[in-house]
């Protein structure tokens, strides 16, 4: 159980505003920060690990207090074991795929399992600067987790990789917190990576946190009352005729759905969508 | 033979233990500028870049007042019967503050360049600032410690006012090469002062070759 409470002066688009930042996470959740540039999302994450000290307020995990203002208490960044992927990654560059992990490693034994869930055991000898984003981003995942983290911090991972890639990656990074359960926080500012990884997402805008929910709660609109809906991606947008045929992908099936000149006009490959109807349903009142 | 290499040898022991004393000492100093932040810290950093635009000669009067019999630091040595003006031990102290900026600015801007996220990454793997410092921060600005070493070592060989002043010119105590080219050609002993000029400007093309060799090899471009 992870419970925030603590305030800070940052600095968004809008000036400088006091972030209030109260958040609570389920040990072993998902839990997504969305919002746009600059409203503080990694703010709360370097809050979190210890990496910038809040104004005022408390931060405790799992009944441990890791920062109190008023009983002055603040747990070093190195004592927090809080796994951080950095945007830029952060490899360390002098040394190898296999030493990265190894110098975070709490189990040496366990080194060469995460180098191979993550994929990485034929380039385990190369240099960082030799990897493409995506391999770099994997190392940074398993190094993070080499450290048998408490939580595992990661802002905006994909932001820097083609959308193939990213795909892949969310996936792979999908099974692994199913499979180590480790409390994850995501920082992302794509729905579509946020409906796919996390069960609760908080929106923040400007330092302030307006909305907290499942993300389909958060993201799907309230005013239909669909009596089956489903989010999924558009694969494919043909023309035919005065309508459109959309190819899309919803869970793990792919369908195709008719859609008006209105409805698809905008829509490109890639889009996440929600799929709803409404049954017929007749009504019966008494005269 | 003994004579005519003592010079050299000298030469060569003091920039030694310099460039030794200044990597313990200015490293460290280094990084300290570079995480910092205060009021005053630019005039910080132009007393430690003094050295750069100041004339050897002023440099070596001041340090020679200052630590002479008679000076703030001379007197106080006094008492114990420690002498530094004319041993070999003051010109290991001048020097040490002579090439200071050498060691410093190259180390300061390396540690500046390094990405802060590295620091971080390691703090939030469990790393104390001690094994983040020997393990990330210093392998990653290797060039930036081989520049300065070698920076500081061939500005103490090449140095002349400085160790004129506090050194003067006593054989096997504080005449390095410098000084003995110029008492050479002084007394027109022109084949004694090509000699240790002739080993020092070979010297120095070489650690300047392999420098630049290295460096080039470390950030992966062709020799």
């Amino acid at each position: 159980m992870i419970e925030i409470d603590v305030v800070k002066r940052i600095k968004t688009a809008s000036g400088e505003v006091d972030m209030h930042a109260k958040v609570d996470i389920e040990k072993g959740g998902f839990c997504s920060l969305f919002g746009k540039s600059g409203a503080g999302k990694t703010t709360i994450m370097r809050l979190l690990a210890g990496l910038t000290d809040p104004d005022d307020g408390v931060i405790k995990i799992s009944g441990k207090t890791w920062y109190d203002k008023k009983n002055k208490i603040n747990i070093p960044v190195n004592r927090r074991k809080c796994g951080f992927v950095f945007q830029d990654y952060a490899l360390f560059p002098n040394m190898t795929v296999r030493r990265n992990v190894d110098y975070a490693s709490v189990n040496k034994s366990n080194v060469d399992i995460l180098i191979d869930m993550v994929g990485m055991t034929e380039l385990k000898d190369r240099k960082p600067a030799t990897l493409s984003g995506g391999q770099r981003q994997r190392v940074a995942l398993a190094r993070a987790l080499a450290a048998e983290p408490e939580i595992l911090l990661l802002d905006e991972p994909f932001a820097a990789l083609d959308a193939d890639m990213r795909n892949t990656l969310q996936n792979e990074l999908k099974t692994i917190h199913d499979t180590l359960g480790v409390t994850t926080i995501l920082v992302s500012h794509d729905k579509g990576e946020v409906f796919k990884l996390a069960n609760k997402v908080y929106v923040l805008d400007d330092g302030v946190i307006t909305n907290v929910g499942s993300p389909e709660e958060v993201f799907t609109d309230n005013t239909i009352s669909g009596k089956f809906k489903f989010t999924g991606r558009v694969l494919k947008v043909e023309k035919a005729d005065c309508l459109y045929i959309l190819t899309l992908s919803i869970g793990t099936e792919v369908g195709h759905v008719v859609a008006t000149h209105s409805e698809a006009h905008d829509l490109a490959a890639g889009d996440r969508v929600l799929v709803y109807t409404k049954a017929f349903n007749p009504s019966v009142r008494k005269i | 033979m003994r004579e005519l290499l003592s010079p050299l040898i000298l030469t060569f022991e003091l920039a030694a233990v310099t460039t030794f004393l200044l990597a313990v000492t200015a490293i460290p100093f280094a990084y300290w500028l570079s995480s910092v932040n205060f009021r005053g810290k630019s005039i910080v950093e132009s007393i430690t870049g003094l050295p750069i635009v100041l004339p050897p000669s002023v440099l070596g009067f001041y340090l020679l007042v200052f630590m002479g019999p008679h000076g703030p630091l001379g007197s106080i040595l006094e008492e114990f019967n420690i002498r530094l003006v004319f041993t070999f031990e003051g010109l290991v102290l001048a020097s040490v503050i002579y090439s200071l900026p050498f060691m410093v600015q190259p180390v300061q801007a390396g540690f500046e360049a390094l990405p802060v996220s590295l620091k971080e990454a390691s703090y939030t793997l469990g790393k104390s600032k001690f094994q983040t410092f020997f393990r990330v921060v210093l392998p990653n600005i290797k060039p930036s410690l081989i520049t300065g070493i070698v920076l500081s070592f061939a500005h103490t060989v090449g140095e002349f006012g400085v160790v004129l002043m506090i050194g003067g010119s006593i054989p096997d105590q504080t005449r390095v090469a410098s000084i003995a080219i110029y008492d050479q050609v002084e007394a027109m002993n022109y084949g004694t002062a090509h000699f240790y000029s002739a080993v020092l400007f070979v010297l120095a093309f070489l650690v300047l070759v392999t420098v630049n060799m290295v460096n080039r090899k470390i950030s992966g471009k062709t020799i």
